[in-house]
């Protein structure tokens, strides 16, 4: 079964058509990136695969269920964890606290109003692994608020990875990055995809990134579907490279 | 609190527990050393009720960013609780503050769960209305809370515990009651902090949407702060009425309301003690200046901006700062 089936998604803000008649099916374990030119829809129609609002129209299948409906929240629960385009985390909270809040979530634990030890420790395992995996362990005292942006783009994708989602949506990973910072999470992503084996859905800017990184690529333009296929094929479109790669060029 | 402790690692770990004992100990001893800088038993009380009730509040406040300006509602909806039940009812101490809890803790708890929908500015006015209905109730019902005047005509009395009795009625037995009630407040109030569940309130305190896409349901959590704020906040209201031996409406009032909020900023909104600090300002500045002036609340509005203006962090944060350098 397909891990995502976006089936002809359209949404209007008032009179503003964004994204249109726009469908996506992404296969388990694959990694999918979505790229387009400033306000081609990208983001919009981010936001209806995570759940921050409904589509206008259209459907959205989540491993098998219905979830066009479902908020943000509860799509959580279901096994999808975002991250944002530009950072959004618990400035004032540790690393260490910013994925324990998470791993807490994951664990069902959101409640508990008092710590069992059982489940601390549980919860701080989970913790360790994810900071061992986005390697920012020796940083886990450090405040978030008072990193450098990678480290927190790093801690960001660290508590979705925490929520143990079956698939994962990253909204410009590399957004604001320098060139070190970008290699570092670029390596991060593909560990996560090709050791992990997570599926992921992500919106780039960087040509490179996606180049390097994606299975199959997905370009939209003035809120349409204007070509999907792998790499190669999507260097070789005539399309896509009139509308996007050619200004860029 | 371990995990913090641990967190901060073995050094502030040391004078934490220093700073803990030290609390603790000025509390204890309150009643020897407050009589030679000119206080006596009841403003040491005052001192306590009024940190608790602060406390409670910034759980809402300080722990899930929730302003509300209308707590003063859950306090003196306690505290009439309490004189009514020990009026009206029977003169049974601890039945007077379990039904001064229930009524402040349940009117916040049904309040809270129809406006946690709304944000900022509107909430804090929704606060502030829902808490003056309450005054104007206590204020026009002349017969039954007493009015203008207040309620009157109810004394605490001794507690029974089987054969023993425990006479709260002398000032300083009674002071040392508010502290015990205190300490198992404010342990749970820790115990609550520490645990996930105050964990995901700092969590939405910090970045709602975040919170949110983690699968945390913000508007839940929001309620249940507010109720268990409201919870402790009528505690208080309880022990004010205890103390007293009165119920003003003036508990109602939404300046009282006001006044958490400024003990609370003041001491320091982030820390779990800043609260109290603050109340222990306000209360002892009040006591001094009103004895010179009828216009103590200009000092202390004074006092109070040049704190937020210089110290955002509070006067603990600037004592914290110290302690750290």
């Amino acid at each position: 079964m397909s891990m995502l089936q976006v089936q002809n998604v359209t949404k209007n803000f008032g009179s503003l058509v964004a994204v249109q008649n726009v469908s996506m099916v992404v296969e388990p374990g694959e990694l999918r990136a979505i790229i387009g030119p400033n306000g081609a829809g990208k983001t919009t129609f981010f936001n209806m695969i995570s759940g921050f609002f409904s589509p206008t129209s259209g459907r959205i299948v989540f491993d098998g269920k219905d979830v066009t409906e479902v908020p943000a929240s509860m799509r959580v629960g279901l096994g999808m964890a975002r991250t944002f385009q530009i950072t959004e985390i618990f400035p004032e909270l540790t690393v260490r606290e910013n994925v324990l809040s998470a791993a807490e979530v994951a664990a069902g634990q959101r409640l508990h109003m008092w710590s069992r030890k059982p489940d601390a420790a549980r919860a701080e395992q989970v913790v360790a692994e994810m900071l061992e995996q986005v390697r920012l362990s020796s940083k886990a005292d450090r405040l978030v608020g008072e990193l450098a942006h990678g480290d927190q783009r790093a801690t960001e994708i660290a508590m979705a990875l925490a929520l143990r989602p079956r698939l994962l949506l990253l909204d410009e990973p590399t957004a604001g990055m320098g060139d070190q910072e970008t290699y570092e999470i670029t390596g991060l992503i593909r560990r996560l995809h090709r050791d992990s084996k997570y599926t992921i859905v992500l919106i780039e800017h960087d040509m490179r990134v996606v180049f390097h990184l994606a299975d199959r690529i997905s370009v939209l333009d003035q809120g349409r579907l204007l070509a999907e296929g792998t790499p190669a094929e999507i260097a070789a479109n005539e399309a896509v490279q009139a509308a996007y790669l050619g200004k860029a060029a | 609190m371990t995990a913090t402790v641990l967190a901060a690692g073995q050094r502030p770990a040391q004078r934490r527990w220093l700073s803990l004992v030290a609390i603790w100990l000025a509390l204890i001893t309150a009643p020897l050393w407050l009589p030679l800088m000119g206080g006596y038993p009841a403003l040491a009380g005052k001192v306590l009720v009024f940190g608790l009730a602060a406390m409670g509040f910034n759980l809402l406040l300080g722990f899930t960013g929730v302003l509300s300006f209308g707590h003063a509602a859950y306090f003196g909806l306690g505290a009439y609780g309490a004189g009514l039940m020990l009026k009206y009812v029977t003169p049974s101490t601890p039945l007077a503050m379990l039904a001064g809890i229930l009524l402040g803790g349940l009117a916040g708890t049904l309040f809270s769960m129809l406006i946690v929908r709304r944000r900022g500015v509107y909430f804090a006015m929704c606060t502030v209305a829902f808490g003056q209905i309450f005054y104007y109730i206590a204020y026009s019902w002349n017969d039954f809370t007493g009015g203008f005047d207040g309620l009157r005509g109810f004394h605490r009395a001794p507690i029974g515990l089987g054969p023993l009795s425990l006479d709260i009625t002398d000032s300083i037995a009674f002071y040392y009651f508010t502290l015990a009630v205190f300490a198992v407040a404010v342990a749970l109030m820790a115990l609550l902090i520490a645990s996930p569940f105050g964990r995901t309130l700092r969590a939405i305190r910090e970045n709602e949407r975040r919170a949110r896409f983690l699968g945390i349901p913000v508007e839940r959590h929001i309620w249940l702060s507010f109720s268990i704020s409201a919870f402790f906040t009528a505690l208080a209201g309880t022990l004010y009425a205890l103390l007293n031996n009165f119920a003003d409406p003036l508990t109602l009032h939404y300046s009282l309301s006001g006044y958490f909020v400024i003990m609370t900023v003041m001491g320091g909104m982030r820390s779990f003690w800043g609260p109290l600090l603050g109340a222990l300002v306000f209360v002892v500045l009040q006591d001094y200046i009103s004895s010179l002036t009828v216009n103590w609340m200009s000092f202390v509005g004074l006092i109070f901006i040049l704190v937020v203006l210089f110290f955002p962090r509070g006067i603990l944060g600037i004592l914290k700062r110290r302690g750290a350098t």
